[in-house]
């Protein structure tokens, strides 16, 4: 065992941090403005983008930096510390990890060409659609179908709820190639923005999150190349969407660790300003044990989170774990939200305190990237086995 | 970084885990039952070493790390808790100021007897008036010749009843206040020397509790631990490895819950089906595996601080205070998945309930493990 960072991605974490901190989490009024605004920020971005962040798992080859996973989510863990923005964590993680990583892992070499050089740049955003108005949690129930037309595709549906849907120049897209064949008969498309028959529904109205746009998407008609399929007919649920589910329950709750630091941080700040009683509450044992058990998640949460990127790193698989991950720091992030709130008192509820962002931002996590309710149907599954097949994963144990 | 055990310890925990499974658990409900201390199986985990696991290979033990420690003493937990409650008290709680703070003669005389079993060990810190607030004891030590006399108190004090060798904490100067404490080891045997009758106790009844008693107890001045003062720093470094000794221990009996739980729900049939087939009962089992692992990750990065040597104090009760807290949830659980049959003592759940229960206790409280954490948060930030 060791838990140790390397030397690298210890200077690595503190440069990211530095970065983030100094360019938005010193401003949060910013931040503030843009929730209010509902707007992405696209200086931000551009700067994030000139930091060299937005390929950082993609091959250096394709201009990313050639990260590996653990480096990966560290580097997202200490963006959203630093930064206290939510929102702009999650387009960058949606960017990065749900549409250039699966493009980089199962993508052809022209693929591979044409879209990860512009997504490490981030000249061009990327997203993943996969949720749609009547299938969510149910994945493997897509509706939008793809039908094979000469050299084409023709996509028709609807996916909802798409991450840096109003802005992504290109999508990772799951569609129904043949009905009968259920899981087997998903595909996944490689879907650019200007591609005749699609477009951008509406942009949604979100509780949280608001610096990271959300949009319905249309697909009519839609003209996908068939060159466009990534990985093969067929794979896209069990291949290309279980690849993808595994990196977003785990990089993207990354960003998750980074932003409970970051309310403990404004909370303890908080508690030694605030008198009461004559004295800082602080002091008070109501509240600091409230500090203690956001210290306890901190720790928790990133043991979780670095284990699954130690195991996908060896190559080891890693669902069982990522589901772990996903739904301890998921719900822990809430009760660390509630709490902060609950420490600033009234001005926990007015707009100029973070925490109230931090409120509404953290119900996103209990829903996202599969509900808290699948992330336990999974785990429950591969400790009961009540069908007795074979699932796979290092039990403890069993 | 790397979560995984090496393949030395995942042998020792294979091979260790079927001799618990094998000796130590057919006898956890008997043990439970009469509320005895069970010698037979100290016996089998002092024939196969367990005893002497921390002990430095010099005093005739094999000076594991806390990495092993840990998988020890949840693998042993997980067959009986009691029975790793007192091996927990000699084998770590006992040992620890005598291999981190005794004399050589002290090494030679108490070392290798409590690594062969031969002695059973325990510690004496808390008394009838203070537990938490340790630099409150009243027990006095007073120099007279070669000799030191105390006087006082000790209270729950594990193995007490059938304890051999005891390292008691006592105030040697009332004005130093926690500068002024000692640590003393104190045989059996030794004049003035008295443990009280076994307390009736809600779990672990199988690893006996008692109160100490020390009236004139005579204790020659080679018995003092290091020198006079130390005691407070002492107890501080030997509660860092009793802590995790007891965070492994909770997670033992997590374990065993999850385990009970789950063969009860793929056994137990309701509205035609097994119970497992229900959310209500299959989503428990989902939150005891998340508690369980995340407890064992935090117990693991906690001891490999400590092997390490780096400063870990805040990170190990942190596993502590995790480890006990979802033990008392867990084994909730359990019972609650097994219904009316969960509150029978034919069923192992009933036992784990209330042994959980002694997590958040021993080796501080919950409440002081928050406190030990949020007075470094407060401090740090």
């Amino acid at each position: 065992m060791d838990f140790q960072l390397s030397d690298e991605q210890i200077a690595f974490k503190n440069s990211v941090f530095n970065f983030a901190r100094k360019e938005i989490g010193l401003n949060d009024e910013e931040t503030q403005k843009y929730d209010e605004k509902n707007e992405f920020r696209w200086d931000v971005w551009k700067k994030i983008a000139n930091f060299g962040l937005l390929g950082l798992p993609l091959p250096e080859k394709y201009g990313g930096a050639g990260a590996d996973t653990l480096t990966t989510l560290v580097g997202m863990e200490a963006f959203a510390h630093g930064a206290g923005d939510q929102g702009t964590s999650l387009a960058w993680g949606a960017h990065t990890v749900l549409c250039g990583v699966p493009i980089m892992l199962l993508g052809t070499e022209a693929q591979k060409e044409r879209y990860l050089p512009k997504i490490a740049t981030g000249e061009w955003i990327g997203g993943f659609a996969l949720t749609e108005p009547n299938a969510g949690s149910d994945a493997a129930a897509v509706q939008l179908r793809a039908v094979k037309k000469g050299d084409k595709y023709i996509l028709n549906g609807t996916k909802m709820f798409i991450t840096n849907g109003p802005i992504g120049k290109v999508f990772v897209v799951i569609a129904s190639t043949n009905k009968e064949l259920k899981h087997f008969g998903i595909t996944a498309f490689l879907v650019e923005s200007d591609f005749p028959g699609f477009s951008v529904a509406r942009k949604l109205n979100k509780m949280g999150f608001r610096t990271s746009p959300t949009a319905e998407l249309v697909f009519e008609d839609c003209e996908v190349p068939a060159e466009n399929i990534l990985g093969a007919e067929g794979d896209g649920f069990i291949g290309v969407g279980l690849t993808i589910l595994e990196w977003e329950r785990s990089c993207l709750l990354a960003a998750g660790v980074g932003s409970l630091e970051a309310a403990m941080e404004t909370c303890i700040k908080y508690a030694k300003q605030r008198q009461q009683f004559g004295r800082p509450i602080a002091e008070f044992q109501a509240i600091q044990h409230k500090l203690a058990d956001m210290k306890v998640a901190l720790e928790a949460s990133r043991l979780l989170v670095y284990r699954v990127g130690c195991m996908k790193d060896k190559g080891i698989p890693a669902m069982l774990e990522a589901s772990i991950a996903k739904l301890y720091i998921s719900e822990v992030g809430l009760k660390v939200a509630d709490d902060a709130v609950q420490i600033h008192g009234g001005y926990g509820y007015m707009k100029e305190y973070p925490v109230e962002r931090g409120y509404r931002d953290a119900k996103i996590g209990t829903l996202g990237a599969g509900t808290s309710e699948i992330q336990r149907m999974i785990i429950s599954r591969i400790i009961l086995d009540l069908k007795k097949k074979s699932r796979g994963g290092a039990e403890h144990g069993f | 970084m790397d979560f995984e055990l090496s393949d030395e310890q995942k042998d020792f925990q294979r091979s260790f885990r079927s001799f618990c499974e094998k000796e130590i658990a057919p006898r956890a409900k008997e043990v439970d039952e009469k509320g005895e201390f069970s010698f037979e199986n100290w016996k089998g985990l002092a024939k196969i070493g367990f005893l002497g696991l921390f002990i430095p290979e010099e005093y005739g033990g094999s000076g594991a790390s806390l990495i092993t420690r840990a998988v020890g003493f949840e693998e042993l937990s997980r067959a009986c808790a009691a029975t790793a409650l007192s091996a927990e008290s000699s084998a770590s709680l006992c040992t620890t100021p005598i291999v981190e703070f005794g004399t050589e003669e002290q090494k030679k005389k108490y070392l290798p007897k409590l690594a062969r079993g031969e002695f059973i060990g325990a510690m004496g810190l808390t008394e009838p008036g203070c537990g938490s607030d340790l630099s409150a004891i009243k027990t006095r030590a007073k120099k007279e010749g070669n000799r030191y006399i105390l006087n006082g108190n000790k209270m729950l004090i594990t193995n007490g009843p059938i304890a051999d060798v005891i390292v008691v904490m006592a105030v040697t100067d009332k004005e130093a206040d926690r500068k002024g404490m000692s640590f003393f080891i104190v045989e059996k045997g030794f004049k003035g020397f008295s443990a009280g009758s076994p307390l009736d106790k809600m779990g672990t009844r199988g690893s006996p509790t008692s109160e100490l008693i020390f009236e004139d107890c005579e204790v020659p001045e080679e018995n003092l631990i290091a020198e006079e003062g130390k005691g407070f720093l002492m107890a501080m470094r030997t509660l860092e490895h009793a802590r995790i000794g007891m965070a492994a221990w909770c997670l033992g009996i997590a374990q065993a819950c999850l385990d009970e739980s789950k063969k009860y729900a793929q056994e137990r049939f309701a509205f035609g089906k097994p119970i497992g087939y229900f959310q209500e009962v299959n989503f428990k089992i989902a939150d005891m595996k998340v508690d369980t692992d995340t407890a064992r990750q935090l117990i693991y990065y906690a001891a490999w601080l400590k092997d390490q040597g780096k400063p870990c104090n805040v990170e190990i009760s942190i596993a502590k205070l995790f480890a006990s807290e979802i033990t008392t949830k867990v084994s909730s659980n359990a019972v609650q998945i097994h219904g009316g049959y969960g509150y029978m003592k034919e069923y192992t759940v009933e036992r784990l309930y209330r042994d959980a229960k002694l997590g958040e206790i021993g080796e501080g409280t919950s409440e002081i493990q928050r406190m030990i954490i949020v007075r470094d948060l407060l401090e740090k930030y």
